[in-house]
C-alpha cells in the first residue's frame, strides 16, 4: 500500500501541487486522471523519488521515503517498477538487455537465473520473438512492453505508469491496459497509472483520483465517475460532443 | 558563479555511491573505443596534414643562407610536441568527442533514460559519466602521441617529396636538440585536457532540460566551453611545467 499525505510542490513559486492525501491499494490499479498540466506527472514524480516535495509524506507500507535513511530509501526504490512515458529505453542496448538491466546491476545472480527471469518477463509481455532486436526497430506498442517487462524484472511491490497509451492507436492502448491490469493481479503490485485516457478508466479504473489545477477534486471507482456532479470532472469526462449528447 | 558552484557539486557526484566493479571495467572499455578508436581516423588525417604544411610553410620562412636547412625538422618537432599535437588534436577532439557526450547525455535526460536509471537507485552520473571521464583521460594521451608521430611523419613526406628538404637533413633536425622532458609535458596536456572536456560536456549535456532543440544548444556549449577551458589550461600548464 502506498499513502501520500498533504503533498504540495511548487516552481518558481507556482504551486502546481496544492496538499495532496491519497492512499492507493495493492493489487489494484490506481488510476490519477486529469487534464494536461494539472500535476499529474509531478505527483507521480514526487512518489518515485525524482522531484522532492516541498511538504507531505509518501509512504511506502509504513516507510516513508522522504524521511528514512539512505538503505531504506534504496530498498525502497528497488521495490519500485517505472513504465515511464516513452519508455526510457536504453538505446544502445537490445531488448533482452534492456529488461536484464536492472538484474546486471542490482543483483548477484547467476547468468543462467538471469537468462530464466528475462524470458519469462519476456513472454508474459508477449516479445519473445523480439528479443534481439534494438528499440529502434520495434514499435511504439512494444517499447511500452518492453517498458512493462523491464518494470516487472525485479518483481516489484510497485508498479508505476506514466501515461502507458500515449501515442497507441486504441486497440493496442487496451491491449496494454490489460496487460498491466493482469500483470497487478496476478503478482499482487500497487500499481498506479497516470492518463487522461477515458478508454483506461472505464476499463482498468479500480481506484481512481481526479486532480485539477493541483488539488485533488475527487476519487472513486469507476461505475460512479460517470454520475458524478463536480463540474470540472463531468468537463473532463464529457469533453467530446457525442458524449455530452450521450449524457443529456 | 552559480554554475560553477554546480560543475563541482556534479564532480562530486561521480564519486558518489557506485555500482560494481565489474560493471564500471565494462562500461570503461566501451568508452575507450568510443572515444578513443573511433577517433584515430579524425586525429591521423588532422595530424598529417599540419606535419605537412608545417613543414612546408616554416621552410618558406626560413631563407636566410646561415640557418642550416636541417633546422626546419627541429621546429616542425617542437611544434608539434610542445603545442600542435597536444592542443590542435584536443580541440578537435574536443569538437567529437564533447560533442558526442554531450548529446548522448542531454538524449538521455530528455527522454527519460537518466530518471530511468535514478528510479532504480542507480548513480545515473557516476554510472554515465565517470567511465566517459577516465576513458578520455586514459585514450587522449595515446591519441596525442600517436598524433605528433603522424605530424613529425606528415612534415617528413611533405618536406622531402617536395624538396624543400633531403631526408638526411630532416632526420638530423628531428634528433637535434632534443629536450626529453618535452615528451612529458606532451602527456600531461591531453591527460588534463580529457578531463575537461569530458566532464564540461557531461556536465552540459547531463543537465539539458526541454527537447532537440536544447540537445543542439548542450552540445554547442559543450565544445565552447571545452575549447575555452582547453586554452586557459595550456597557458596555466605552460606557465607552470615550463
Amino acid at each position: 500500500m502506498i499513502e501520500v499525505s498533504n503533498i504540495a510542490k511548487a516552481f518558481n513559486g507556482k504551486e502546481v501541487l496544492k496538499g495532496i492525501s491519497a492512499s492507493f491499494k495493492k493489487g489494484e490499479t490506481n488510476l490519477i486522471i486529469g487534464g494536461s498540466g494539472t500535476g499529474k506527472s509531478v505527483l507521480l514524480k514526487c512518489m518515485i523519488g525524482l522531484v522532492k516535495p516541498d511538504q507531505g509524506n509518501v509512504l511506502y507500507n509504513g516507510r516513508d521515503f522522504y524521511h528514512c535513511d539512505k538503505e531504506t530509501q534504496q530498498s525502497i526504490r528497488r521495490e519500485m517498477g517505472v513504465l515511464f512515458q516513452g519508455g526510457a529505453l536504453f538505446d544502445s542496448k537490445t531488448v533482452e538487455e534492456n529488461v536484464r538491466f536492472p538484474l546486471d546491476m542490482l543483483t548477484d545472480q547467476s547468468v543462467q537465473e538471469k537468462q530464466e527471469r528475462v524470458a519469462f518477463c519476456l513472454q508474459r509481455v508477449g516479445l519473445e520473438a523480439a528479443a534481439k532486436r534494438m528499440p529502434s526497430e520495434i514499435s511504439g506498442g512494444m517499447k511500452k512492453r518492453v517498458g512493462i517487462a523491464r518494470a516487472i524484472v525485479m518483481n516489484p511491490m510497485y508498479l508505476f505508469c506514466d501515461e502507458p497509451n500515449s501515442g497507441l492507436d486504441p486497440l493496442t492502448s487496451v491491449k496494454i491496459d490489460e496487460l498491466i491490469k493482469e500483470i497487478t493481479e496476478e503478482f499482487q503490485i500497487t500499481t498506479i497509472i497516470i492518463t487522461h485516457d477515458m478508454n483506461s478508466v472505464m476499463e482498468i479504473g479500480q481506484n481512481i483520483m481526479f486532480l485539477y489545477e493541483g488539488s485533488k477534486l475527487w476519487e472513486g471507482v469507476n461505475s460512479e465517475i460517470i454520475r458524478t456532479d463536480v463540474p470540472e470532472l463531468k468537463e473532463f469526462l464529457f469533453s467530446n460532443k457525442l458524449l455530452r449528447e450521450m449524457e443529456k | 558563479m552559480s554554475v560553477i558552484g554546480k560543475y563541482f557539486i556534479f564532480l562530486g557526484t561521480l564519486f558518489g555511491k557506485g555500482e560494481k566493479l565489474s560493471v564500471y571495467w565494462r562500461r570503461l572499455m566501451e568508452e575507450c573505443v568510443g572515444i578513443g578508436v573511433s577517433s584515430i581516423f579524425i586525429v591521423a588525417i588532422v595530424s598529417t596534414f599540419i606535419g605537412a604544411v608545417s613543414c612546408i610553410q616554416t621552410a618558406y620562412n626560413l631563407v636566410s643562407p646561415i640557418i642550416p636547412i636541417s633546422t626546419v625538422a627541429l621546429i616542425v618537432r617542437d611544434m608539434e610536441i610542445l603545442e600542435l599535437a597536444p592542443t590542435i588534436t584536443c580541440i578537435v577532439l574536443a569538437g567529437k568527442v564533447g560533442s558526442n557526450i554531450a548529446s548522448e547525455l542531454g538524449t538521455m535526460r530528455i527522454t527519460e533514460q537518466i530518471d530511468a536509471l535514478e528510479v532504480m537507485g542507480i548513480n545515473s552520473s557516476s554510472y554515465l559519466v565517470l567511465p566517459k571521464v577516465v576513458a578520455a583521460m586514459l585514450t587522449f594521451p595515446m591519441l596525442v602521441i600517436f598524433s605528433a608521430f603522424l605530424g613529425i611523419l606528415g612534415g617528413y613526406l611533405a618536406g622531402t617529396l617536395t624538396g624543400v628538404i633531403t631526408e638526411r637533413d630532416y632526420l638530423y633536425g628531428i634528433r637535434d636538440s632534443f629536450v626529453p622532458y618535452n615528451i612529458f609535458f606532451m602527456c600531461v596536456k591531453p591527460f588534463v585536457f580529457g578531463f575537461l572536456i569530458a566532464t564540461i560536456s557531461s556536465f552540459k549535456g547531463f543537465f539539458t532540460t526541454g527537447g532537440a532543440l536544447e540537445v543542439g544548444k548542450s552540445s554547442t556549449e559543450a565544445v565552447t566551453n571545452s575549447c575555452i577551458s582547453i586554452l586557459v589550461a595550456d597557458y596555466l600548464l605552460a606557465q607552470l611545467l615550463l
